[in-house]
């Protein structure tokens, strides 16, 4: 091939490079390994890496069943192996599975149009923000306190340079955002109001009247769901005006937080201003129904530094996780797999109700809840990983407020024995600790 | 029509209808296991939040959804199939160990949140990956945490911009050249900075006078593609980078091309401050349809106190933790740690290959898109004659004449049973034809891939209508994509 192109070695072809650059020496990585020696590799990481433990960890990345099929489906090359549907007429595969997607987002969103996916629920919330003020015109964002901490902080560094003045508005007795505060925290200036639901701590905001509130004050309201199961017994937000969703519960794996699959739904008529691809109904032709990436006028390819967003490439991969997942449970199972995971976590709180408190009784939850207890979380965790449980998130580094507390998650997959030993080694501390006082009493006597 | 090329052959394939449409009362494809827990009363729970109806969500079989996704999967073209010169997206062959790998049990299932002592696992992926990424690179230290090339871009801007804004002045515009990405001034505006563009010279590389008398100390950074999106390198790099270094500025270097370089040269030690890097472009993880990608920004020292949180550190006793106490950062970029399973396929990749076979990777790379241009010169306008690096850029000219344009030329390699080539990019070149084989094509496919463009050149001369009115082999002819549009049919409804 070099003689045919009229060059005598591989180092002509890097003639370009000038001399001083170019690199004499190995890169400084280890030696070329068989595939035997790779997969060991990964294996001993996994080994390393909690194999083998009954987790109760929730909080924005949830630990479902996921069905085999999708994994047999998404490892077609013809899937795997291509690229954003550009040529439409040999894309058609992705590009209708593409439409299944946005068509079933909407179904259980209750909303009129869906994108493509986004990069992740975090990333979602911070680009429906800003398309909810590029629409009202106003800068500023109440944001709830109640709202993912870390999808906080992404938003934070989003509208750093936006000129968007963030309010954070706190939580009530409920562990619902506190709508008076939301009340004062709203002026002329609030473009939107960004909450999540099921929230933060697993309570199902009252989405109509924070919508009521946002709304006569001619702000959008923005919902955030990061726990998609919900959406099989828990009715969507329809008020709002854009939903951000994270669907990693719809099938794909933890991961150890990624690749997930942010998704931005809306109305309509605000569908000019929605970030990421969209794929539409069309006909060629002869008048066969056929589908393209559409409204591109939107994007980045195309308008450059006027376009809605940068956002490239995305995640359709994972969002053909979802689509697949969704499509295997449908319209009853996945009422039937949302009922399994509220039934497990009712059960669990009354039982972790006897050694702890556990918070926000008031309203209702859907997978998870806050136990608030004497003994510090993490002690509680580092006695329950002897017995090769994982507890609930310790709030402290999040919620201070909330003193010695945890976000503890329940799904289909959480048995009623591994709820039962988490609760009894729980009661162990507590005993622990009633025993220490008592014999600190006598001492001191 | 003339007789197609020995590369591909038409088959019969399955009609399929929308999942919608397949759907009726009572079919399933789940099963849940019993409940081991008591009932509960979901009206009583969940009150005026209880959701009683699903719309028109589907009910099909498990047979039904394998064949929907299996025949909808054979309507898609894909690397597995052949080649796929898709200019600037780095289509490469996707190593199948990569994704065994990705599917271990600890790995798959870590939680982001678990503790660090059962984490170690991940943070020793996180930790090698990265000191494997900043020796490719040269630079010095790097996030993993951008999702995609275009969220790298935001996040080494916005380093850019603090690093700027410590110094007492955040600057005002980015320069960028004419023939970049669409991301790059589009990432710019994200981090509110204007755009100035930056013409190219005649050799297709950056006008060095043109710089010059553009770089102020208005001007934060140049984001540079090298080799830029015409297959060039960008030969004065270096004294790009001491312009901009002398007014104090950065050079951010979109790192697209990154496969063009690998083990040959090193972007920090041609003066590059902070650069992206595509894994799924240079790095081998799937492109899936469309993503996901992964996006991580390597940097010189002086951007690392600004670097998203957290970041993997050991601690005194050897064991691997997250530092969030970083208080310059420019803060978080998306939750949890960037897309891990595409750092678990990078790493595979890069111990496959080690230091001779990244290399040969770069020269096979290379040296395929040299033999691309070669077959191709005199049949197709080379607009510019400079060195082609891993891909070549074409125009349309010659055909333009007969009234064929780059887009019918790109359909009509459709029935070759090839992908197109990107089209009509970069905008410097009116009527481009942007080819990219990369590394994974063997010399036979090359030879079918330039056959049939010399074929189709032929068929402009003596029979332009077969080309205009291409493909003719797929299940669907050209679609329409003005009704679609202008009258926008975004998600299924049934027929009233």
């Amino acid at each position: 091939m070099l003689k045919s192109i009229g060059l005598r070695s591989v180092d002509d072809l890097f003639a370009p490079i000038p001399a001083e650059y170019r690199l004499n020496r190995d890169l400084k990585i280890p030696r070329q390994m068989a595939e035997s020696e790779i997969v060991d590799f990964f294996r001993a990481r996994s080994r390393e890496n909690g194999e083998g433990y009954t987790s109760f960890l929730g909080a924005g990345a949830y630990a479902h069943y996921r069905p085999v099929i999708i994994d047999s489906l998404i490892s077609r090359g013809e899937f795997l192996t291509a690229y954003t549907p550009y040529q439409a007429e040999i894309s058609q595969g992705t590009l209708q599975s593409i439409f299944e997607f946005q068509s079933m987002i909407c179904e259980l969103t209750g909303m009129e149009v869906a994108n493509a996916s986004m990069y992740d629920g975090s990333t979602a919330a911070a680009e429906a923000v800003m398309m909810a003020v590029r629409l009202t015109g106003r800068r500023s964002v109440v944001v709830a306190r109640s709202l993912h901490p870390e999808y906080r902080e992404v938003l934070a560094t989003y509208a750093t340079h936006q000129g968007m003045p963030l309010t954070i508005a706190g939580f009530g007795d409920d562990g619902r955002l506190n709508l008076e505060e939301l009340e004062k925290s709203i002026t002329a200036e609030t473009g939107c109001v960004l909450i999540q639901s099921p929230n933060f701590f697993g309570t199902i905001e009252d989405v109509a009247s924070i919508a009521e509130i946002a709304h006569k004050n001619g702000a959008m309201l923005v919902v955030s769901i990061a726990e998609a199961v919900s959406l099989g017994i828990v009715e969507p937000p329809r008020e709002a005006d854009v939903i951000a969703m994270e669907a990693q519960s719809f099938g794909v794996p933890l991961g150890f937080g990624g690749p997930y699959c942010g998704v931005i739904a809306t109305r309509e008529k605000f569908v000019r201003q929605m970030p990421g691809r969209l794929v539409g109904q069309t006909t060629d032709k002869q008048g066969r129904r056929g589908f393209v990436l559409t409204l591109a006028t939107r994007e980045q390819h195309i308008r450059r530094e006027k376009a809605t967003s940068n956002i490239c490439t995305n995640q359709a991969l994972v969002a053909l996780m979802v689509n697949i997942f969704m499509t295997v449970y449908g319209k009853v199972g996945l009422k039937e797999l949302a009922k399994q995971n509220l039934a497990k976590t009712t059960y669990a709180a009354s039982q972790f109700a006897k050694q702890g408190k556990v918070l926000f009784a008031g309203a209702p939850r859907f997978n998870e809840f806050v136990v608030q207890t004497e003994e510090d979380s993490k002690a509680i965790n580092g006695r329950l990983l002897e017995h090769k449980i994982v507890g609930g998130l310790p709030l402290k580094k999040f919620y201070p407020e909330l003193g010695n507390a945890a976000l503890w998650c329940c799904t289909e997959l959480t048995t009623r024995s591994a709820i039962d030993a988490a609760v009894g080694l729980l009661h162990e501390g507590s005993a622990r600790s009633a025993k220490e006082k008592e014999e600190a009493a006598e001492v001191t006597r | 029509m003339k007789q197609i090329t020995r590369k591909a052959s038409l088959q019969v394939n399955q009609n399929e209808g929308l999942i919608f449409e397949k759907s009726s009362a009572g079919k399933a494809a789940w099963k849940l296991p019993p409940l081991d827990v008591p009932e509960v009363d979901t009206a009583k729970l969940l009150g005026a939040s209880e959701r009683k109806d699903l719309g028109r969500m589907p009910e099909v079989s498990e047979i039904e959804i394998i064949r929907h996704f299996t025949r909808l999967s054979t309507w898609n073209y894909a690397i597995d199939l052949g080649m796929y010169p898709l200019g600037s997206c780095t289509m490469k062959y996707n190593p199948r160990v990569n994704e065994a790998v990705a599917r271990v049990e600890g790995i798959a299932n870590g939680h982001p949140y678990q503790p660090e002592r059962i984490s170690q696992g991940a943070l020793y992926i996180l930790k090698t990956l990265s000191e494997q990424l900043i020796e490719i690179t040269g630079m010095d230290a790097i996030t993993l945490q951008p999702a995609a090339g275009a969220h790298g871009e935001m996040t080494g801007l916005l380093m850019v911009r603090a690093y700027h804004q410590s110094r007492g002045n955040a600057r005002k515009k980015i320069l960028i050249p004419d023939s970049a990405h669409g991301t790059n001034p589009a990432t710019a505006a994200m981090v509110n900075y204007a755009v100035e563009n930056l013409k190219s010279d005649s050799r297709g590389m950056v006008d060095l006078a043109a710089l010059e008398a553009q770089m102020t100390e208005d001007v934060a950074a140049l984001m540079l593609t090298n080799p830029n999106t015409l297959g060039v390198f960008e030969q004065d790099i270096h004294k790009i980078a001491d312009v901009l270094h002398a007014k104090g500025g950065l050079l951010y270097m979109d790192g697209a091309n990154m496969n063009a370089l690998v083990g040959k040269v090193r972007p920090g030690d041609f003066g590059v401050d902070v650069m992206h890097l595509n894994l799924h472009k240079t790095f081998s993880t799937p492109h899936g349809g469309g993503g996901p990608g992964s996006g991580p920004v390597a940097i010189k020292k002086i951007l690392e106190p600004f670097v998203p949180t957290p970041v993997v550190v050991t601690k005194p006793d050897g064991t691997l933790a997250f530092d969030y106490n970083r208080p310059h950062s420019v803060g978080r970029v998306r939750a949890f740690y960037g897309n891990f399973g595409m750092f678990v396929r990078a790493l595979a990749y890069i111990q496959a290959n080690g230091p001779d076979g990244l290399r040969q990777t770069t020269e096979d790379a290379v040296l395929n898109a040299n033999y691309i241009r070669k077959g191709l010169e005199g049949t197709y306008d080379l607009p510019y004659s400079t060195p082609t690096m891993h891909e070549v850029v074409f125009s349309d000219k010659l055909q333009a004449k007969k009234g064929v344009r780059t887009m019918d030329i790109a359909k009509r390699l459709i029935d070759y049973g090839f992908h197109p080539y990107t089209t009509a990019f970069p905008l410097i070149v009116p009527g481009a034809l942007m080819i990219e084989p990369t590394e994974s094509e063997s010399k036979e496919e090359m030879d079918l891939f330039i056959e049939a463009m010399k074929s189709i050149a032929e068929e402009v001369e003596e029979d332009p209508q077969t080309v205009l009115d291409a493909p003719h082999s797929t299940r669907v002819s050209r679609l329409d994509e003005t009704a679609a549009a202008r009258r926008p049919v975004l998600r299924w409804k049934p027929a009233v």
